[in-house]
């Protein structure tokens, strides 16, 4: 892991991670001892929540699919420098292309008919992306603000539909649409909580995006146009072209969460279908360094403390919320390391 | 389309759930201004709304519980302004991280206070109010966050268009390379611009807390305001009244919508909580090809269209989100 960043002489690194990791420690240390809570045993309580059981661990991979798969879409989008924000309403159009090909009346083979979700939902969350991909370069709309608007559109979309056109018979409600036909669901092994076909999309998007950005031709146009774009354009590389290319790819990736979340987690559509993963993405990817090699360990370790701060509210009586302190914190500390390398570079 | 509602009370509802986000909106146009885009904003909204609510809970003082909330809005701006300013890190990145970083220090903090009652700011009467006409007396019976938020607005007006400090700190924003040739330090006035836009900010969080939503709870009620703020500064093309008169006309939807929602039944409140943003977007693209229109052809003959033109145009200042390295 550490011989990767190898610019650097390794006990600097070294000393630059411990660093970090100190600082991450100490504040979440403090914040603990603010709330008046015993330190020693949160941290404790997040491992056992997250480690102690074979269930725990399987739900902890549930987390660690759609991060991955999100996490995986936006390095595309980093790679030309693109912060693709709008990965949030991403997973939840692929949701909804989903639940709109899952919901096709008629005797189907179910197969057949969770295929076509599949493909539905890449498709759905591409075309999100591209929206907002067009927004920045025909519109001249800064692709944070075009995201941050459609994901807040998207998000209006799923209410109008769980509350319109896809409402439960008889009452419609906040708790989403009517549950999918068993048939529908992605198998998942007994006492398991995240369905095996997820954990095998996940890997393979890994090994593909792998291959994509770091040996293909395709992953070096995008990083030279990420790097110079006006550059890129002497060499004949239209970035706008390669833009529209990477936020619709990282789309899919996003639509793909959002198909497995719907097919193999909540078996329904809901308003919170997206549940912060695409944000927790972003935070994952910064926090790798924008490198694919350490993602599926720090999207592991999120999962973990996501899973983990579950059962903090019924033992400690404390807000599950403290993971989100810890990886926010984390990706600060992070932030704060580099600054201080380069400044200390400059000088 | 109202129902029963009577004017007055509609425009005195208005007024007083648009306060909060004028005084957060004016925050960011004046970081913004400086070339600072502070994108924290949704986690620090509700973090200083819980300092607020806990330091009022506890002391038993809507004074203090103002100040903390605008403290802890200014902590936040000491990360972002050294993050960005000192460090040059990416600002987009560092506001992000520490918004996340931020909603979920709040929610954990805040979790003993939840729903727990708590001192709230209560309307007060204007001077003279039994002279008033009652329509009037309705309408201006308010709580003091609105009249500060009113205040707020002249006074930013003021400062950026007629005092030397504002002519400063919006060339910053333009050009801080000029800027320091001119004897400024881009650097400091960024910092201090940060740091008053997120006390300002912070109170804006307060004013949710302590007066538009009193107490503190999971979810709170000020969720979402932080994203709108920022889509409203680009709406209002980071002028002070335009901004104030975008969180207007969102505090007017938001107040009207279960009116509206008598008129499209099925379609539930949240979605037109989403209105502003499909507002900004389509302000940003029409700001983008009225720039590119006004280069290629010159000037547009039409009266009208020139009218709508010149109230929607509006130019982010020039340096905002680039990091000034000082050589």
């Amino acid at each position: 892991m550490k011989n990767k960043i190898s610019a650097l002489s390794i006990p600097r690194t070294t000393l630059d991670i411990l660093l970090g990791t100190t600082l991450v420690v100490a504040f979440t240390a403090l914040i603990l001892l603010i709330a008046d809570a015993p330190v020693l045993a949160a941290f404790k309580n997040i491992c056992l929540g997250a480690f102690s059981s074979t269930s725990k661990v399987s739900q902890v991979l549930s987390v660690w699919v759609p991060l991955v798969l999100c996490s995986c879409g936006l390095l595309y989008s980093f790679r030309v420098h693109l912060w693709n924000i709008g990965i949030e309403g991403q997973i939840a159009m692929g949701a909804v292309a989903a639940m709109a090909a899952l919901r096709i009346p008629g005797p189907h083979n179910p197969t057949f008919i969770l295929t076509l979700a599949f493909f539905a939902s890449m498709l759905g969350g591409a075309l999100w992306g591209l929206l907002a991909g067009l927004l920045k370069t025909r519109g001249g709309v800064h692709e944070i603000f075009g995201g941050l608007g459609l994901n807040f559109v998207a998000q209006g979309f799923i209410l109008w539909l769980i509350f319109g056109p896809w409402k439960r018979p008889g009452i419609a409600s906040m708790s989403g649409t009517e549950l999918l036909s068993f048939d529908l669901w992605l198998s998942t092994p007994t006492g398991w909580r995240v369905a095996s076909i997820g954990l095998i999309i996940a890997v393979l998007v890994i090994l593909l995006s792998w291959l994509i950005l770091v040996k293909s031709r395709f992953g070096l146009k995008l990083t030279a146009i990420g790097q110079n774009p006006r550059a890129a354009r002497l060499y004949s590389l239209m970035p706008e072209r390669y833009y529209l290319k990477a936020i619709a790819i990282a789309g899919a990736c996003a639509g793909l969460a959002g198909f497995l979340q719907v097919t193999g987690v909540y078996h329904r559509l809901i308003p919170s279908i997206s549940s912060g993963y695409g944000y927790l993405a972003l935070l994952v990817v910064m926090l790798a360094g924008y490198r694919i090699i350490l993602l599926p360990f720090l999207a592991l370790f999120f999962a973990a403390l996501n899973v983990g701060a579950i059962q903090l509210p019924i033992v400690l009586q404390l807000d599950s919320s403290l993971s989100g302190v810890i990886q926010g914190c984390c990706v600060l500390s992070a932030l704060f390391v580099l600054g201080i390398r380069q400044k200390r570079k400059q000088s | 389309m109202m129902g029963d509602i009577s004017l007055p009370i509609l425009i005195a509802s208005v007024l007083a759930a648009s306060a909060p986000l004028i005084i957060i909106a004016l925050g960011e146009t004046l970081t913004e201004k400086s070339g600072v885009i502070n994108l924290s904003l949704e986690g620090v909204v509700l973090f200083s709304a819980m300092a607020a609510f806990v330091a009022a809970k506890v002391t038993d003082s809507l004074l203090l519980g103002f100040l903390a909330g605008g403290c802890a809005g200014m902590l936040t701006g000491i990360i972002v302004g050294y993050f960005s300013v000192y460090l040059h890190l990416s600002q987009v990145a560092v506001g992000f991280a520490l918004s996340l970083l931020c909603r979920d220090l709040a929610y954990f903090l805040g979790n003993p206070y939840s729903r727990v009652p708590g001192p709230g700011l209560l309307t007060t009467k204007v001077p003279f109010h039994e002279a008033l006409p009652s329509s009037l007396q309705i309408i201006f019976t308010q709580p003091l966050t609105v009249w500060f938020a009113i205040l707020l607005i002249g006074a930013l007006y003021y400062f950026f268009t007629f005092s030397k400090a504002g002519l400063n700190l919006r060339s910053v924003g333009e050009n801080p390379e000029a800027s320091f040739a001119r004897g400024l330090n881009p650097s400091k006035i960024q910092m201090i611009a940060v740091l008053a836009g997120s006390f300002l900010v912070g109170i804006g969080g307060a004013a949710y807390s302590l007066s538009l939503k009193p107490g503190w709870g999971r979810p709170q009620g000020a969720e979402g305001i932080g994203w709108i703020c920022l889509a409203l500064v680009i709406f209002g093309g980071w002028n002070p009244c335009r901004v104030a008169l975008g969180a207007m006309l969102f505090a007017f939807l938001q107040v009207s919508g279960i009116g509206l929602q008598d008129l499209f039944p099925g379609v539930p409140a949240q979605v037109f909580q989403t209105a502003p943003f499909p507002l900004m977007i389509f302000t940003l693209i029409f700001m983008h090809y009225s720039i590119r229109k006004n280069r290629t052809q010159g000037h547009t003959p039409n009266p009208l269209k020139q009218f709508v033109q010149n109230l929607l145009m509006a130019r982010a200042p020039k340096a905002l989100g680039k990091s000034y390295k000082q050589e």
